[in-house]
């Protein structure tokens, strides 16, 4: 069952020193999908894909990369990683660079298809060190690509980044999942999360608090969608719609049948000939929902 | 072998690096020329006592900027540029890919002692043309050679040992400095030993491994056989780099 998926952990478990970074961590990646493990800093993601990638052992638990357990198995050629903070031998081109780390694979991309692929074509022929940072990035990028790889790790890949070298970068992340390769991201950038993932696991204290697609994540789908408006001095609202109005005198209240309370509102306002200043409806955004699962103040230390 | 083919492509990009760095190349093939004018310059015109024999201190200087040019791209230039390496992530990366480490390193050690045999030709044919001085031939090029090999590789050795204790990037030239300058000058290299010198600096010399080799290669230059002792102390020394660089070697970078 498990060559169906193209990562699988179950219990995973890493501690340094008295510090519990990853406490029994479970995941199904599927091949070809998007997975964004998002968390905070110090949740343990990092700590998680480098156990994944056979850069740390574990202290527990199972892990299959690839059908392969990442400790015992030499690096797999079909395992591209872009780690966090690397850098490139500062006196090669970008193609020599390319060039060189594709040589490491038996079953190399074309270096310069995969320097077009990351959008580096104008730059082919100029040293790393005259890049821009979102430039080094993708070329992190390209070097993880060299050797043609199915699953990708992407260690946190636009922190730091201006919001066009951002999105530079996730049009590279998106052509790679129409390649069909399967990507696994870090990050602690919601909208990131939302942009470029299939699938999203929050990760807080060691540990998965939510797992699901954006769309849905922490039944954000489910969950009551939010009705503002703000009354004229004065006027009180119907029964089933009122609420405490907070200091700008908006009343906010939580509704389970948005389309039945919405019409009930409007319908009493014009029928009173009441102005809805501001009316607004809206649902948790993944913002919210992930501020919400890892705002626990679990003791870590 | 993929490991062997392996090698051989990475030694061509540690090649190409190491040309486009200008400090690496100029410290590496200008330094030991200059210090060979220089010393020849001040002190060419005496003579040396080397055991019962009295030679003249341009044989002595071209023999003994031979070694130190050995030393400096293969100890310095390996401590220094493997370091830069690790603290970039390169080391890191690199370890990231089917790329086998010994083919890393391998092409990285290969490449310094082509290195120091190309500076140890060119330092003996300027030596040879401007000094006149002593170079070897025959039999005693033979043995020359395998005192050349036994000393890069021991150098190299224990260049990858000392990235150890190299916490970061800007410590790398100092720390090797502080350990190679000093005991190339208590080894003779820069200032010849006469009777006068100090017992501590001939015990000093005795322990470590520069004197040895200086001794070794000077034999070639002077038409003798070395003494075996000398390249059996060199080659233990790079055993001990090898040991010591396996057991303390990290491919991740000390600093965040």
């Amino acid at each position: 069952m498990s060559d169906e998926l193209a990562v699988r952990v179950r219990g995973l478990v890493k501690s340094y020193g008295p510090v519990r970074a990853v406490r029994g961590i479970d995941l199904d990646i599927r091949h070809g999908e998007i997975f964004a493990l998002l968390g905070p800093n110090g949740a343990g993601k990092t700590s998680t894909v480098e156990i994944l990638e056979g850069y740390r052992r574990r202290d527990g638990g199972e892990v299959a990369v690839l059908g392969c357990d990442p400790v015992r198995a030499k690096m797999l050629p079909q395992v591209g990683i872009v780690l966090q903070k690397t850098g490139v031998d500062r006196y090669l081109t970008v193609i020599e660079t390319v060039q060189m780390y594709a040589s490491y694979y038996p079953r190399p991309r074309s270096p310069d298809e995969v320097v077009e692929l990351v959008g580096l074509t104008e730059k082919r022929d100029s040293r790393v060190t005259r890049l821009s940072g979102g430039q080094t990035r993708r070329l992190d990028m390209a070097v993880a690509l060299a050797g043609d790889p199915d699953l990708l790790f992407l260690d946190e890949p636009t922190t730091g980044f201006d919001p066009s070298a951002r999105r530079d970068a996730w049009e590279v992340v998106k052509s790679l999942a129409s390649l069909g390769k399967t990507v696994l991201l870090t990050t602690h950038y919601m909208d990131e999360a939302q942009y470029l993932a299939d699938r999203v696991a929050v990760i807080a204290a060691g540990q998965i608090v939510a797992e699901g697609s954006p769309a849905t994540l922490g039944d954000r789908n489910l969950a009551g969608a939010r009705i503002r408006y703000r009354l004229p001095a004065g006027v009180a609202p119907p029964d089933t719609l009122a609420g405490a109005p907070d200091v700008d005198g908006f009343t906010v209240i939580t509704s389970a049948d948005v389309v039945q309370d919405l019409h009930l509102l409007t319908g009493w306002a014009i029928d009173n000939r009441v102005a809805l200043d501001g009316l607004e409806v809206s649902r948790p955004s993944l913002e919210d929902v992930y501020l919400s699962l890892t705002a626990e103040p679990e003791v870590t230390s | 072998m993929t490991a062997l083919r392996l090698t051989g492509v990475q030694l061509r990009y540690v090649n190409k690096t190491f040309w486009r760095n200008p400090a690496s190349a100029f410290f590496t093939f200008a330094f030991p020329l200059m210090f060979l004018v220089i010393f020849t310059a001040l002190l060419g015109h005496y003579t040396v006592q080397i055991g019962s024999r009295t030679i003249n201190t341009s044989t002595y200087y071209v023999a003994s900027m031979a070694c130190f040019s050995v030393i400096t791209a293969c100890f310095n230039n390996i401590a220094i540029a493997v370091t830069f390496q690790r603290e970039d992530g390169i080391l890191k990366r690199s370890h990231g890919t089917p790329l086998p480490g010994a083919s890393f390193l391998g092409a990285r050690i290969l490449h310094a002692v082509l290195v120091a045999i190309v500076l140890v030709i060119i330092t003996a044919a300027f030596g040879r043309l401007v000094y006149s001085a002593e170079i070897p031939t025959g039999l005693s090029l033979l043995r020359f050679i395998v005192a050349l090999l036994v000393g890069a590789s021991a150098f190299c050795a224990l260049g990858l040992a000392t990235t150890a204790v190299i916490p970061n990037s800007d410590a790398a030239a100092p720390i090797v400095n502080a350990i190679i300058l000093p005991l190339e000058f208590l080894s003779g290299i820069f200032i010849a030993f006469s009777n006068t010198t100090p017992a501590w600096i001939l015990w000093v010399a005795k322990v470590f491994p520069i004197r040895h080799f200086v001794l070794s290669m000077q034999a070639g230059f002077l038409g003798e056989a070395f003494s075996w002792t000398d390249v059996l102390v060199v080659a233990a020394w790079g055993i001990a780099g090898v040991v010591l660089a396996i057991r303390f070697f990290t491919w991740e970078p000390r600093q965040g």
